[in-house]
């Protein structure tokens, strides 16, 4: 297990007039190599969450255990733990702010305390794992275009080798193949490195069609916590809280309705496909 | 000639060093020529970088034509004279709602534009009123924008442009940032606009699912149109489409996907009503008695 909260509460502005309570006995279980999506409309928890489980954040009430151990321990590590748990913020790219792409990279894993050459070598690893060769090492980040600066923050996180990367909405503003790009080079980290990955996302298509498991966030506290086919079974639940299902969601559940007997565990195109083409006995 | 025209567009993005010298030109609009009719719904798609933005602020004189001309209601917008007059035609919103709110609360918000362009009290007033009104927002007029969602605040920045009474307003991204119920409010808002007061709206996305009812749509690579059509005519070609790193909505890829594997569906299927009025058919043949046709569920989005 790498991940664990236990009935965590968080209240912003504490004893003022503003007092908010952004999470709420929250209780979840984030297992080592596991993909998981974290969605929930705008302000129902999810940054707020994220930002805790590497320590950013200290919750007013619970505990988060981090392969077995409290966090909130005294003299537990905070800083080694947020070299474990990699974060990346929504719109990373403006964090960017060396004259090049390789030097952006090594300033983590040179704030970590490693040698500039171990640095070095960590951040051309990096940038290997996101799909960027050593043409782009000399170029100002500011140069490139959305999709690669992104690789390029992803990668200056990477570079510390965290053990948990958690990305909040890494695909926002960028063209359909961008999205793809960038989903698709996650999906590989987590496939190939075993990475345990948490993947905040506004795009439920996208989070059907990568992860194993959805967390679903409403007014700071956990909903749901299955898997995506059995999440998106309640879409008219989620659409009370402001989220949706995928398209294809509403089209196997069209066909049922019309008493079609489709399998309502799709929740994506090509087996949505695979399905009607079998029905049809094409 | 249409609300916008434009004709052989070209801008090039210029680098200079210290010395004034140039280092390096880039074209981000290559010879675009478009006659835009007022009243109309359209929208731009194009991958990052592909010119959309560069093209937009051409609309508002924010950026003016390298060669070639932009008339906005017939004004040349590279005559200084009509500069003014062509910012009022031409509202834009853009993407990220917190770079373009300014008011402590909200109807300060939407009445900052047409205070700066000289309207009486009294008038602005009104506008302010009609404005919030018409994106749904008159409950929130005395609440502080940062208390809004972020579906909210773009929809008070619309108001804020709509205040300016504008003729035509063109929109850069504006649901990127947001929670799907956002986009469904602002994508919903601005249909409204279009549809009620007959504004002229110019809606650019990366999001292929807000385009199905534009009465438009424009596609740009390398700074030029490569595709202009009804949404139906430019989902029709799914593979030219993904060859410019876009998409089509996921109704439109099961047709496609299905029609590929020899199941008699049209080109173009765009709505889940679509889909279901092809598909029903076969299945009742295929299961007889059991499969019901008439209307399905509702459309989540």
């Amino acid at each position: 297990m790498a991940i664990k909260a236990e009935h965590l509460n968080y209240v912003y502005g504490l004893g003022t007039a503003f007092e908010q309570c952004a999470l709420k006995d929250v209780n979840l279980e984030i297992n080592d190599g596991e993909f998981v999506g974290l969605i929930g409309h705008t302000g129902s928890g999810k940054s707020t969450l994220i930002q805790h489980l590497n320590g950013l954040m200290k919750a007013t009430d619970g505990a988060i255990y981090y392969n077995g151990r409290n966090i909130y321990d005294a003299g537990y590590n905070l800083r080694a733990l947020r070299s474990k748990v990699g974060l990346v913020f929504q719109y990373p790219e403006h964090q960017l702010f060396e004259i090049n792409v390789f030097t952006d990279v090594c300033f983590g894993p040179k704030n970590q305390g490693l040698s500039r050459q171990d640095a070095e070598k960590r951040a051309r690893e990096a940038l290997t794992m996101v799909g960027l060769d050593e043409s782009f090492y000399a170029r100002s980040p500011f140069e490139l275009s959305g999709g690669q600066k992104r690789r390029v923050a992803i990668a200056g996180v990477l570079a510390m080798k965290p053990e948990v990367l958690i990305l909040d909405e890494p695909t926002a503003g960028l063209d359909p193949r961008g999205r793809d790009e960038i989903l698709d080079q996650i999906a590989q980290l987590h496939k190939e490195r075993n990475m345990t990955i948490i993947l905040v996302s506004h795009s439920m298509e996208d989070i059907a069609r990568y992860v194993d498991r959805i967390l679903v966030m409403n007014h700071g506290e956990k909903v749901f916590d299955d898997t995506p086919k059995e999440v998106f079974k309640h879409y008219k639940e989620l659409e009370a809280i402001g989220l949706a299902a995928p398209k294809i969601t509403y089209v196997v559940h069209s066909l049922r309705d019309h008493g079609v007997p489709v399998d309502d565990n799709i929740t994506t195109v090509e087996e949505a496909r695979d399905e009607i083409l079998r029905l049809l006995e094409k | 000639m249409g609300i916008i025209k434009t004709s052989k567009l070209i801008f090039d993005y210029i680098r200079r060093d210290e010395e004034e010298n140039i280092e390096e030109i880039k074209r981000a609009i290559d010879g675009v020529s478009l006659d835009i009719k007022a009243g109309q719904f359209v929208a731009i798609l194009g991958h990052n970088g592909s010119g959309k933005s560069t093209f937009a602020k051409q609309l508002d004189a924010i950026l003016l034509p390298t060669e070639g001309t932009v008339w906005i209601q017939g004004m040349d917008t590279s005559v200084e004279e009509n500069l003014w007059e062509v910012r009022k035609k031409t509202g834009m919103v853009f993407q990220n709602p917190d770079n373009q709110i300014i008011g402590n609360i909200v109807e300060e918000d939407v009445g900052f534009g047409p205070e700066n362009l000289g309207v009486p009290t009294e008038e602005i007033w009104k506008r302010v009123n009609e404005s919030l009104e018409s994106v749904g927002m008159a409950a929130f007029r005395l609440k502080s924008p940062n208390r809004l969602s972020g579906g909210q605040k773009q929809r008070v920045a619309i108001a804020g442009v709509m205040a300016m009474r504008p003729q035509c307003i063109v929109l850069d991204e504006p649901t990127a940032m947001l929670d799907p119920n956002g986009r469904k409010e602002v994508v919903k808002t601005v249909r409204e606009l279009n549809r009620k007061e007959g504004i002229t709206v110019l809606l650019i996305t990366h999001y292929m699912e807000e385009v199905i009812d534009a009465d438009r749509v424009i596609v740009m690579d390398n700074g030029k149109v490569v595709m202009d059509g009804t949404p139906k005519e430019i989902f029709s070609k799914v593979e030219e489409l993904k060859s410019y790193r876009l998409d089509v909505p996921q109704v439109t890829e099961l047709a496609y996907e299905l029609q590929k594997n020899g199941v008699d569906i049209p080109d173009g299927i765009l709505t889940l009503e679509e889909l279901m009025e092809n598909l029903l058919p076969k299945f009742a043949e295929r299961f007889p008695g059991k499969v019901t046709l008439g209307n399905g569920v509702k459309d989540g989005n």
